[in-house]
């Protein structure tokens, strides 16, 4: 209002992305201000690609929705963006899912695709199957610290639409004579896809194995930038010039990415990440889970960041289906006298998430699933890994286990286990025209879309990619979810909001 | 139906009538999009030859006078003062798309001068408004998902509502049901609503959702109370406590949420959360006094950064600690009195009061936190943390070496003790150990690690030399 009476020329226009909300619309009614905007449109965005293989509909809110709010709206625009994916790829014939809200959506997908018959197109279909899994499935892995380059990036500095922001010292040009006195003070921002060759290459490895790439590579520049002495003629040396941008450009992305390792490297050798990464391994394996923690505690008495508190404690919890009642108090009190009691409503969130929660049923299922899908693997590689076990250093995402033993040899050999987890599981064929049924030739990888509904972190997507290109693995996987998300953003995303709202 | 342009100077005398056949769109069923409108001359009205003929044949008039009733979606646009060409590609698109509304128009009022008006190639109006009284509760929520506008106000009766509110929960877009949500909620009873709601539980969630967001709190609370959700009620008053700025005010509305219907272990959490603040307001306010008159030397020596209020229990406690350490049990700023009654641990207690103490140096009064007389009256220390956590906390506050040394001496992990002891140049301490463990060799290395002609170093030769 006070802008419109200061430029009357304007004109206001407001554009809902994703899409327009009656309840936005409906407040913008109340101050009075809905009439001065002369278009009121909506840009619908479902699934916006973020790499050749990952699709996210970058919805911050839709695990705390669907989960915590039991809206399941989110759920309607994640099929809705399906629908437009099969119309653009195809009918994808067969639907695999587990838990209540991929039920929900495949669902939504049939009765669409009945709804809307004229739909049926004459793609060949490039998926061969959907596999739409709950977060709450799995709720354990975005728990744990990623141990992945691009995994340990976002852990550390966030990464936001694929860039990233990182402080501005060590990406200074070095200057000869310059007494550093122009340090830049903007963060430097970084744009992170597989567009960059050296990227591809070790976004997805263990950070562990990342330092020998870099100095290989490191060698493989140099050497390339020595030919320059070997180029005798002019034919040598013109091709060495049409070379040249290539190879600049290789020794910045090396440049840049040294400095990432080497502040990466700075946080994951100090105490306190060592300190963190033992406990989480501690539970993940089974140790202790029972008992109040000694560390968790001292953390808390020193006043680490409550976000790194809540998800060791929530990690403690579902790794023992449930913390006894005095361990849960005892946490409890120690947070709320620590923090603040405001933060009860938080905690009540927690629980109702099944994150931080009593141990109902006296029984602890976890051991059983992880020896089970075989989630512990005590003898990692991380140069040369043979597992996914790699991207947590020893724990297998029990997610993409499940898409590993979907694929391979079915999830009817799992049948026990996955009763065990929250939700229904089921399968769906979706009919094609005939002529479009797709016989793979032999040899050929099939195709499965995983769709994670409520998040998905680079590990799990480091550890799909894993399985893509496995030699004899014979699948190859695409990724979608309603959000990329870390253990701190997704905590975050279910922390109430303390301060009084603007409005 | 034909329009009247709006050049009232030329037509003032027909305004009556004007009005009349403009408002006779209501009647019509303006929803069908095959009827085009036709100008004087002939033109389709909103075409671009239309456009242009008016456009050229117009004198310089405003849209004044034009009230509410009229704009029901009628093209309006102003003429032009002659100079400014209109023709332009850019000027046929410019312009506004009309919504029905009256701020809109007003906007267009006030918004005079040199503008580039052409009566834009108007949407057919089936875009924005439902006038049709015909669309089926299925057909209505199908209409609202593709985005139009549909007035709700024809489904009258109960059951109408009823169906229309199950169509649109099957249809599953959350904005449709929230829009049928809040319709029902203006045209229904409460205890109706709340009943209907109660057998439909993705509408009830929505419903709840949309209280959250808007604040409608008492509506809220009504409701979960009428559902028996006894705790939520409980813990979405509670998080009203969070808008109320005044400190006052605040005591007494967390007051009034103790007798709610938290379980047993948050009951007990409010009450603290309570018993806390009025204790800090009082400690606030005496502090304050005592800060201004400069009477207390501390506070004169390490003025106060923060106001205590609203800070956690384990803040107020470092607190205490820092300012009111030598106090009595029986003031209410004093540690032992909050010790007492907020039953802090005696971990928690003594780990906050070194940290107070050391940042102050008072070293001496670190010593008592871990001397404790045993029966035969030999003074013994101990502590509930490890001492590996004291000599971290002492560190970090720069304590001496010699007081250091003397916690490390007490740590009973000899390889934790070595570790810090040599972190912290405690050589006394790692002489002694490495003398204990007989072990020559790291002795004779630590040598290089002390000063030259120290006393350490006269120390190593001659436990070297025996």
């Amino acid at each position: 209002r006070e802008d419109r009476g200061r430029s009357p020329q304007r004109d206001f226009h407001i554009l809902f992305v994703p899409r327009r909300s009656l309840l936005c619309e409906q407040w913008l009614k109340e101050q009075g201000v809905l009439g001065s905007f002369i278009h009121r449109e909506q840009y619908s965005l479902d699934l916006i690609p973020f790499d050749g293989d990952l699709l996210s509909m970058e919805s911050e809110s839709a695990f705390k929705e669907c989960y915590l709010e039991s809206d399941q709206t989110s759920l309607y625009h994640a099929a809705k963006g399906l629908m437009t994916l099969q119309a653009l790829y195809g009918t994808i014939p067969q639907i695999f899912g587990k838990g209540e809200c991929a039920r929900h959506v495949a669902n939504m997908m049939i009765r669409m695709k009945r709804e809307f018959p004229g739909s049926q197109n004459s793609i060949f279909p490039v998926f061969d199957t959907l596999l739409l899994l709950d977060r709450n499935v799995d709720l354990l892995t975005p728990l744990a610290t990623q141990l992945t380059y691009e995994g340990l990036i976002d852990e550390i500095y966030g990464i936001q639409n694929t860039y990233v922001k990182l402080p501005p010292e060590k990406f200074a040009p070095k200057k000869q004579g310059e007494g550093g006195k122009d340090l830049p003070t903007e963060p430097k921002k970084l744009q992170l896809n597989s567009a960059e060759e050296l990227y591809a290459e070790i976004r997805d490895k263990n950070f562990n194995a990342v330092g020998s790439v870099l100095s290989k590579k490191a060698k493989i520049i140099s050497a390339a930038f020595e030919e320059r002495h070997h180029a005798k003629t002019v034919g040598e040396i013109k091709q060495f010039v049409s070379q040249l941008p290539h190879m600049q450009a290789a020794r910045s992305s090396l440049a840049n990415h040294t400095s990432i390792a080497e502040l990466i490297k700075d946080i994951t050798t100090s105490e306190d990440f060592f300190d963190n990464l033992t406990v989480e391994q501690e539970f993940m394996s089974g140790i202790d889970t029972d008992k109040v923690n000694n560390y968790i505690e001292d953390c808390i008495a020193q006043k680490h960041p409550l976000i790194k508190i809540l998800r060791l404690v929530c990690l403690q919890s579902v790794c023992n289906s449930g913390l006894k009642q005095k361990v849960l108090d005892h946490y409890k009190r120690e947070i709320l006298q620590t923090y603040g009691y405001e933060h009860i409503l938080t905690l009540n969130n927690l629980e109702k998430a099944g994150l931080l929660k009593p141990q109902t049923s006296g029984r602890n299922n976890y051991p059983t699933i992880r020896k089970t899908l075989r989630l512990w693997m005590d003898d990692v590689n991380e140069q040369n890994p043979n597992d996914i076990s790699y991207v947590y250093s020893g724990y297998a995402p029990l997610s993409v286990r499940l898409a590993q033993l979907l694929a391979r040899p079915g999830w009817r050999s799992i049948e026990e286990v996955l009763k065990m987890l929250p939700g229904p599981h089921f399968e769906e064929r979706q009919q094609l025209p005939t002529g479009l049924q797709k016989k793979r030739q032999h040899g050929e990888n099939r195709v499965t879309l995983v769709f994670f509904l409520g998040g998905v972190t680079y590990a799990e997507i480091a550890a799909l990619r894993f399985l893509s290109q496995m030699e004899d693995g014979g699948t190859e996987y695409v990724i979608a979810t309603t959000k990329l998300i870390n253990g701190t953003s997704w905590i975050k995303s279910l922390m109430e909001k303390l301060e009084p709202a603007p409005f | 139906a034909f329009t009247f342009d709006d050049e009232d100077d030329e037509l003032s005398q027909l305004k009556e009538s004007k009005r009349a056949v403009n408002s006779l769109r209501d009647i019509v069923d303006d929803d069908d999009d095959d009827l085009e409108r036709v100008s004087w001359s002939g033109e389709p009205v909103g075409s671009i030859s239309w456009s242009i003929k008016e456009t050229a044949s117009s004198s310089t008039s405003l849209l004044e006078g034009r009230d509410s009733s009229l704009q029901k979606g009628s093209s309006s646009y102003a003429a032009l003062p002659k100079q400014v060409s209109s023709y332009s590609l850019s000027s046929l698109f410019k312009g506004r798309n009309k919504l029905p509304s009256f701020q809109c128009l007003s906007d267009a009022l006030s918004d005079t001068g040199v503008k580039n008006y052409a009566p834009e190639l108007r949407r057919p109006k089936a875009e924005y408004k439902d006038y049709s009284s015909d669309w089926s509760p299925k057909d209505t929520v199908r209409r609202m998902q593709r985005g139009k506008v549909c007035s709700l106000e024809r489904f009258r009766s109960l059951q109408d509502k009823l169906v229309l509110l199950d169509e649109a929960v099957a249809g599953h877009d959350g904005n449709v049901i929230t829009a049928v949500l809040i319709f029902l909620k203006r045209t229904l009873r409460r205890e109706i609503l709340f009943r209907e709601l109660e057998v439909r539980q993705v509408a009830l969630c929505h419903l709840i959702h949309f209280l959250k967001e808007t604040g409608e709190q008492k509506l809220l609370l009504d409701l979960l109370r009428f559902l028996d959700r006894t705790e939520e009620v409980a813990l979405s008053q509670y998080r009203e406590h969070l808008n109320i700025q005044d400190v006052e005010k605040r005591r007494e509305f967390l007051k009034g949420c103790i007798g709610l219907p938290f379980s047993a272990e948050d009951t007990s959490h409010i009450q603290d959360h309570y018993t806390l603040l009025e204790r800090q307001i009082i400690i606030e306010a005496n502090d304050r006094h005592l800060e201004t008159t400069g009477q207390s030397e501390i506070f004169r020596k390490y003025p106060r950064k923060a106001s205590i209020l609203n800070m956690p229990l384990v803040t107020t406690l470092f607190y205490s600690c820092f300012y009111h350490y030598t106090e009595a049990e029986g003031t209410f700023s004093s540690p032992t009195n909050l010790k007492k009654t907020f039953k802090i641990p005696d971990k928690q207690y003594v780990l906050t009061a070194l940290a107070a103490r050391a940042k102050l140096r008072a070293w001496d009064d670190v010593d008592a936190l871990f001397t404790t007389k045993n029966w035969l009256g030999y003074t013994k220390k101990k502590a509930p943390i490890g001492f590996h956590r004291v000599v971290e906390i002492l560190q970090r506050n720069n304590a001496p070496v010699q007081v250091l040394q003397e916690y490390v001496r007490l740590v009973e992990d000899v390889e934790t003790q070595l570790n810090l002891a040599t972190k912290y140049k405690c050589h006394d301490v790692v002489i002694e150990t490495y003398r204990d463990l007989k072990d020559r060799i790291q002795l004779t290395a630590y040598k290089c690690k002390v000063e030259r002609g120290s006393a350490e170093e006269e120390k190593i030769n001659s436990i070297l030399n025996n």
